[in-house]
């Protein structure tokens, strides 16, 4: 027998309580780990966009369109190189599956966009066909999609002139990202805009987005402000924000999913911390005179609480690590699941917040029940005073 | 057997019980030669285990000299005392307080943690121990598996497992039947007779006290001779 031997003996006395506080212990960090690394995805659109792209939106919000007759003043601001645009269309492939399709200039978005990368002949097939479509490789791998096929898409937001929701249009390039943050980012399609824009029953010459490439980063404050100066006290008042901040902006439409997050696991990690902190002061209580006994044996008051204290951290470690563990395999099952767009990975940042998080846990449950362990006279315990 | 193994000098013992000072020991000198089997008798609150207690280092004396084996422990540290106990006694209790949770061997294996054996070592002194008790055939056991006397059996040999010289044993009998009793008395008696222990008991029971080499009666904290 070994002193940890001993500890995982006494973990264990009552088997079926010790059972169920693990398994919280386990759904918590499960629940942190999955929780933590949603909201990782959440913000990591923002981390690795260009520091060269600004984007225009109305004042008001994104969904009000502006005219497409900006771009030549956009394109005359000083330190804007080119000026793409883009208008959500949505779209639902087959039965119910809502798509990610945009309305785009076809040449100006690719000089914005340099990081997709498809042959020149395919862009300029999408340029020069109406009907034409593009399809990120995610999307076109994931549905099965192959060039020259004709992709039927209807839209819940814009029927065509005949009153049809039914759109169907003609795959003619299949991009891809230039590296594997931009490969997660080809999940999405884009339609023509010209077509889009004559085809669609309402909101003619508008468009939800203007994309401004800058020639120089450094600059991008002073042509924010001289954009929304421009459009200040017109009907189409814009807000110009960089890429980053705008992708950031975007995400909080749907809530702070930071702050939500941080909720969540609060109430959960305090639910726990009562939960675990319970088991363990019940398993002192209830073993007091064994704890004096040990004194007795010759163990010193500090070798008494180090065994509660390693009680906590063992349950803990053990509930934690296989929770983040669990948590690591349910994720990469749901990457795998969802053709990798939606990422569900838990980094290492995340796996070292658990093992600080494990640490402080087990700190806080048997920090006070080992300190009473350590207090407990001899002649008083075993007196059962 | 005239060298001493306790000395118990003008020792008072005063508890505090909220405002209320009592005081259970008055004075009390007592001496326990080596290889004695001393049996402390007399009526609840008279300060049996009170005694028992300071001689096994367990509590410090309100005032007076404690001397075990040649150590001054009334004037050890809490961590001292911790240390002195694990190398010079043995407690054996009334309720045997082993640990439910480890098998007889692992009991009697608890106190040699504290030393710098190898498991294997350990293991060996262990197997002895048991020998020592009749217990060689129930080392697998948990205390649940066993009867009450064996408990006490498992407590004896965890007493014994560190070779201390003294063994002090409150009521060590008084939760056994008459058989089972003289048989625990009967080991302890072997373990005095044999192996030379020192071993100082509390006992209620007169019959008990017949194991005893001799019988010391405490009555109002204080040695009836003394009292007397």
């Amino acid at each position: 027998m070994t002193r940890s031997g001993f500890v995982i003996a006494n973990l264990f006395r009552r088997r079926t309580r010790t059972i169920l506080t693990l398994l919280s212990v386990i759904m918590a960090f499960l629940l942190f780990g999955l929780l933590q690394s949603v909201n990782h995805i959440f913000n990591a659109g923002a981390d690795f966009v260009g520091a060269t792209r600004l984007m225009v939106q109305a004042r008001v919000s994104f969904t009000s369109p502006l005219p497409v007759s900006m771009v030549p003043k956009l394109e005359a601001v000083p330190g804007v190189a080119r000026v793409a645009y883009s208008q959500w269309f949505g779209g639902v492939w087959q039965e119910n599956t809502p798509l990610f399709v945009f309305a785009i200039d076809p040449l100006r978005y690719r000089d914005v966009y340099p990081e997709y990368l498809m042959p020149d002949a395919q862009w300029q097939e999408f340029a020069h066909t109406r009907t034409a479509m593009i399809a990120g490789r995610q999307l076109a791998n994931q549905y099965g999609w192959k060039i020259g096929q004709k992709i039927p898409i209807s839209s819940n937001i814009y029927p065509q002139k005949n009153g049809s929701k039914a759109w169907a249009f003609d795959l003619v390039g299949i991009f891809d990202g230039k590296d594997e943050d931009w490969k997660k980012r080809t999940n999405v399609a884009f339609i023509n805009h010209d077509y889009f824009d004559e085809a669609n029953q309402f909101g003619k010459g508008r468009t939800n987005f203007f994309i401004l490439e800058l020639t120089d980063g450094n600059r991008a404050e002073a042509v924010s402000r001289t954009v929304d100066a421009m459009f200040e006290n017109s009907p189409d008042e814009t807000k110009t924000q960089t890429e980053k901040d705008f992708n950031l902006g975007f995400v909080k439409q749907v809530g702070d999913i930071g702050l939500i997050v941080r909720w969540i696991l609060f109430a959960v990690f305090f639910t726990l911390l009562l939960v675990v902190g319970n088991t363990m002061a019940q398993s002192v209580r209830e073993r007091v005179p064994e704890l004096a006994v040990l004194k007795t044996l010759g163990f010193t008051d500090g070798s008494v609480l180090g065994f509660v204290l390693a009680e906590a951290v063992a349950l803990c470690l053990f509930g934690g690590l296989l929770g983040l563990l669990l948590a690591t395999t349910l994720g990469a099952m749901v990457e795998k699941g969802t053709g990798g767009q939606f990422a569900l990975r838990l980094d290492v940042s995340v796996w070292l917040i658990g093992i600080a998080a494990i640490v402080l846990m087990s700190i806080a449950v048997g920090l006070l029940p080992a300190l009473r362990a350590r207090r407990l006279r001899i002649v008083d315990a075993l007196a059962g005073r | 057997m005239s060298e001493s193994m306790v000395q118990v000098r003008s020792v008072t013992k005063v508890y505090e019980r909220g405002k209320q000072k009592i005081e259970v020991l008055h004075g009390l000198t007592l001496d326990i030669p080596k290889g004695d089997f001393v049996a402390l008798m007399g009526p609840s609150g008279s300060g049996k285990t009170t005694l028992l207690n300071l001689i096994g280092g367990l509590d410090k004396p309100t005032s007076g000299e404690i001397v075990v084996g040649g150590s001054r422990i009334d004037q050890l540290s809490s961590g001292q005392l911790a240390h002195w106990r694990a190398h010079n006694v043995g407690f054996v209790f009334q309720f045997y307080n082993l640990m439910p949770v480890l098998s007889a061997e692992g009991n009697v294996e608890l106190p040699l943690l504290l030393t710098r054996l190898s498991a294997a070592q350990r293991r060996k002194n262990v197997a002895v121990a048991l020998q020592v008790v009749g217990l060689a055939d129930r080392a697998k056991h948990k205390p649940r598996e066993l009867s009450g006397g064996q408990e006490q059996r498992v407590a004896i040999a965890r007493a014994l497992v560190s070779d201390p010289q003294l063994l002090v044993c409150d009521e060590p009998t008084g939760d056994l039947d008459r058989k089972t009793a003289e048989e625990i008395l009967g080991l302890l008696q072997v373990l005095n007779r044999e192996h030379g222990k020192t071993i100082v008991i509390v006992t209620h029971d007169p019959k008990a006290a017949e194991f005893a080499r001799r019988t010391l009666h405490l009555e109002k904290g204080q040695l009836l001779e003394q009292a007397a």
